[in-house]
């Protein structure tokens, strides 16, 4: 019961991997893809894990799991973060249908101090 | 008993080459990826994508160490994720502006 559900775990983080990799080629921008790898990426690698945990039915080996998920679920958003600001802060290009740019005056630090 | 580790190593085979197609997607977007923030995104997918790799080739090959190797990859991939996007980060701060959203606002 536990391989099955094992299995079943490990397939949907599979389809969430490719579906991620699939967004990351075709998405048109590049925030709206760190969305893609970074949201989906993390969640199939999660799966893969609690998988793994459900596959290894033993406490050292579900423990490791589990703190990889954990480390996984703490780290990809710091990681996300720190892309976007990069990549925002360098201007970098937005999608030619955003209509909304909420951070357009918060990232003024590299532009010349002639405005005020 | 045998018949669910059966089920299991088709999975696991199944979700290998999911896997290895979606590390050869994101090497096309790092390749054509037009702007350096794209190519750090794609790494980081890469990378997030190679510690799923490693966690199914846990349960594939039955070798428990591949456990330890993925959580070690996963925090030497979060520091290189990490130490890419500052060194972007303050390699367009030294530059003064950039280059690409500067020259559809003035035209």
């Amino acid at each position: 019961m536990m391989a099955v559900l094992s299995a079943v775990l490990m397939l949907a983080g599979g389809v969430f991997c490719f579906v991620a990799a699939v967004g990351m080629l075709r998405l048109p921008d590049t925030i709206i893809r760190m969305h893609a790898a970074t949201k989906a990426g993390a969640l199939g690698a999660g799966l893969m894990f609690l998988s793994l945990a459900c596959f290894y039915v033993e406490l050292s080996t579900t423990l490791r799991a589990f703190a990889a998920i954990l480390f996984l679920l703490i780290t990809a958003p710091v990681a996300a973060h720190l892309i976007g600001r990069a990549a925002y802060c360098t201007r970098v290009r937005l999608w030619d249908r955003t209509r909304i740019d909420e951070l357009a005056f918060t990232c003024d630090w590299n532009e010349p101090e002639s405005e005020d | 008993m045998g018949m669910e580790d059966q089920l299991v190593q088709i999975a696991a085979q199944i979700t290998l080459v999911l896997l290895t197609l979606a590390i050869l997607i994101a090497f096309v977007r790092l390749f054509i990826g037009p702007d350096q923030a794209d190519r750090i995104v794609a790494l980081d997918l890469i990378s997030v994508l190679i510690v799923a790799y490693l966690a199914v080739l846990c349960v594939y090959t039955g070798q428990k160490a591949f456990l330890d190797v993925a959580i070690a990859y996963a925090l030497i991939a979060f520091l290189g994720t990490v130490a890419l996007a500052r060194f972007r980060e303050r390699l367009a701060k030294e530059r003064g502006g950039s280059e690409n959203r500067d020259a559809e606002e003035s035209s």
